[in-house]
C-alpha cells in the first residue's frame, strides 16, 4: 500500500471565484483514516484556508455530507483506504447552492423541515404531566425505522427531482412526517396531509430511489414516499366519493 | 403560512398509474410474447377460429377494455413525468397533459370500437 | 408554497457572483450515473406498453375481419423490422414487470396476524401471481 493518496478538493471562494476550481492535496493514506480526517490533515498542516462542515466524527450529527468520487456520503465514514491508490475526487453535497468549497447552504432544507411539523402533534393540550403517552414495541416497530434520520441531506443530493424542482419537499422532510404519522402518540396526520399530497409534495416523486441508496441510516425515504403515496390516494379517493364524510 | 392546495387530480392519476401497471406487469409479457414474437415466427399460430371464439367471449372483450384503458392511463402518467424530468420540460406541462391524457381518451375510445 | 421557495438562480452574466455558487442541472443529467439512466429506462418501458396497446388493437381488428385479415396480419408482423421492434418493447415490458413487483411491497403494507410481512415475501407474492397469471393467459390463448 502507497503511504499517500492525492485528494482532489472543490474549491469556490465567492470573492475570487466565478465558478468552483479543484485544488489536489496529497495526505498520509492510513488505514484507519476517512476522507474526513483527510481534510482535517489538509486544514491542520497543509491549507488552514480550506473550508467544510464537520463535527461528531461518528455518523450521528450529519454535518459532514460531501461528493465523494461522484456519490453522496458522510466523510466520516468514507475510509481513505477504499479509494487507493486514488486519486479522489471531494465536492460538495450536489443539488445545493455552495457558499464556499466544500460547504453548502442548507437554508431550503432547514424552510421545509419544519413546514412538515416533525414533532408530536396533538389534539388534547395535556402535557407530560398530566397524561402519559404510552407505547408497545410494536407502535414503536412502526416508526422507528424513519426516526433514525440525521437530516444530513445526502438524500437531498442524490434525488434528481429535487435538482430539478427545487420547491420539491424532497426525501427526508417526507420520511420525517411519515415518522410522525405512524406514531400512536401522534394525531397530527390530516394536517400534514395538506402539504404532503400536493404536486410539490410526494406527487412530484418519480421513486429513482437513489434517496434509499444514499441514507447512511437505512432510513429508506423511498419506501416512506410510495407509501404515503398510497394512503394520500385513498384519502383523496374517499373524500372525493365521500365528500360529506370528514376528513 | 401560504401552501399549495392538495391535488386529488394528481392523487387520482397516481392511483390509475399504479392500477395500470399492476396489469400491464401481470399481462403484458406473455401477451406480446405470444402475440409479436411466437405468432409471427410460427412457432405457435392458433386458429383463426380459436381466436376469434376467445376475443368473441364478452369476459375476454371486458378484461381486454380494461387493459387497455388502464395500460395508456399507465403510459399517460409516466411519459408525461419522463418528459417533465427527463428533458426538462415542466414549461410546457399544459400540452404535454393534453398530448398524454387526450391519447389515452382516444386509445381507449378505439378499443372499446375494435373489441365490442 | 411561497416560503418554501427557493429564490432563483442568480444570473450568470456577473463575472464574480460574490455570493452562493448554483451548479445548473443538465438536460442530460441522467447519463451522469448508472443508476439515473436505468431509472429513465424504466420510466421509458410506459412507451412500449402503449405500443403493446396499439398493436393488440390491430391484431383484434384483424381477427375481427376473418381468416384472410388475420393471415395479412401475421405475415405483416412477421417482418425482420416489426419482430425486432416486438422485441425490444418485450424486452421494456419484462423490465417494467420486473422493477414494479420490486418495488410494489414498498408501497404495500401487508399485515398476517397483525404483523408486518417483509417486502421479500410480499415480491415473491407478486411473481408468483405474474407467472400463474402468465400460465392462464397462455393456456387460453393457444387453446
Amino acid at each position: 500500500m502507497p503511504d499517500t493518496i492525492t485528494l482532489q478538493v472543490a474549491r469556490y471562494r465567492p470573492d475570487a471565484d466565478a465558478a468552483p476550481t479543484t485544488q489536489e492535496y496529497v495526505v498520509p493514506l492510513r488505514e484507519e483514516w476517512a476522507v474526513l480526517d483527510g481534510l482535517n490533515y489538509i486544514k491542520d498542516r497543509l491549507d488552514g484556508t480550506l473550508s467544510f462542515r464537520w463535527s461528531c466524527r461518528m455518523g450521528i450529527c450529519g454535518s459532514c455530507g460531501m461528493t465523494v468520487n461522484g456519490n453522496p456520503v458522510l466523510t466520516c465514514g468514507t475510509f481513505l483506504t477504499d479509494y487507493a491508490p486514488g486519486p479522489i475526487r471531494i465536492e460538495p453535497l450536489a443539488n445545493f447552492p455552495v457558499v464556499r468549497d466544500l460547504v453548502v447552504e442548507i437554508e431550503d432544507f432547514l424552510r421545509k423541515l419544519p413546514a412538515v411539523k416533525p414533532w408530536l402533534v396533538r389534539e388534547d393540550e395535556q402535557g407530560v404531566d398530566d397524561v402519559e403517552f404510552l407505547q408497545t414495541p410494536a407502535q414503536l416497530a412502526e416508526y422507528q425505522q424513519y426516526s433514525m434520520c440525521i437530516n444530513c441531506m445526502l438524500c437531498y443530493a442524490a434525488c434528481p427531482v429535487y435538482a430539478l424542482e427545487p420547491d420539491f419537499l424532497g426525501p427526508a422532510a417526507i420520511a420525517l412526517a411519515q415518522r410522525y404519522n405512524l406514531d400512536s402518540r401522534d394525531q397530527g396526520a390530516h394536517q400534514r396531509l395538506d402539504l404532503l399530497a400536493t404536486a410539490q409534495g410526494v406527487w412530484a416523486c418519480t421513486y429513482v430511489g437513489e434517496c434509499t441508496s444514499a441514507c447512511p441510516k437505512g432510513v429508506d425515504p423511498a419506501g416512506a414516499i410510495q407509501r404515503y403515496k398510497l394512503t394520500a390516494a385513498t384519502r383523496t379517493l374517499r373524500s372525493v366519493l365521500m365528500p360529506w364524510a370528514a376528513r | 403560512m401560504t401552501m399549495a392546495k392538495r391535488s386529488s387530480s394528481e392523487a387520482m392519476a397516481w392511483l390509475l398509474f399504479s392500477a395500470g401497471g399492476v396489469v400491464s406487469a401481470l399481462l403484458v409479457p406473455v401477451l406480446l410474447l405470444l402475440s409479436g414474437v411466437l405468432f409471427p415466427l410460427g412457432l405457435l399460430v392458433p386458429e383463426h377460429a380459436h381466436l376469434a371464439a376467445v376475443l368473441g367471449h364478452p369476459l375476454t372483450k371486458v378484461v381486454l377494455l380494461g387493459l387497455c384503458m388502464l395500460a395508456l392511463l399507465h403510459w399517460a402518467h409516466r411519459f408525461r413525468y419522463t418528459l417533465y424530468d427527463g428533458l426538462r420540460l415542466k414549461r410546457l406541462s399544459v400540452p404535454i397533459n393534453l398530448l398524454c391524457y387526450g391519447g389515452a381518451l382516444a386509445g381507449s375510445v378505439w378499443a372499446a370500437i375494435v373489441l365490442f | 408554497m411561497s416560503e418554501l421557495t427557493r429564490e432563483s438562480p442568480a444570473q450568470g452574466a456577473h463575472p464574480l457572483p460574490a455570493g452562493p455558487y448554483r451548479p445548473r442541472t443538465s438536460v442530460f443529467w441522467w447519463v451522469r450515473r448508472r443508476s439515473y439512466l436505468l431509472f429513465v429506462l424504466r420510466e421509458l418501458s410506459c412507451v412500449f406498453v402503449a405500443w403493446f396497446v396499439v398493436y393488440l388493437l390491430l391484431l383484434v381488428a384483424a381477427v375481427h375481419r376473418g381468416n384472410d385479415a388475420y393471415q395479412g396480419f401475421l405475415q405483416w408482423s412477421g417482418q425482420p423490422g416489426m419482430l425486432v421492434l416486438n422485441l425490444v418493447a418485450l424486452a421494456f415490458v419484462v423490465l417494467h414487470a420486473i422493477t414494479w413487483f420490486n418495488l410494489a411491497p414498498k408501497a404495500m403494507v401487508v399485515r398476517l396476524h397483525g404483523r408486518r410481512l417483509p417486502s421479500r415475501i410480499v415480491a415473491a407474492g407478486h411473481f408468483t401471481a405474474w407467472l400463474v397469471v402468465s400460465a392462464l393467459v397462455a393456456w387460453l390463448v393457444v387453446g
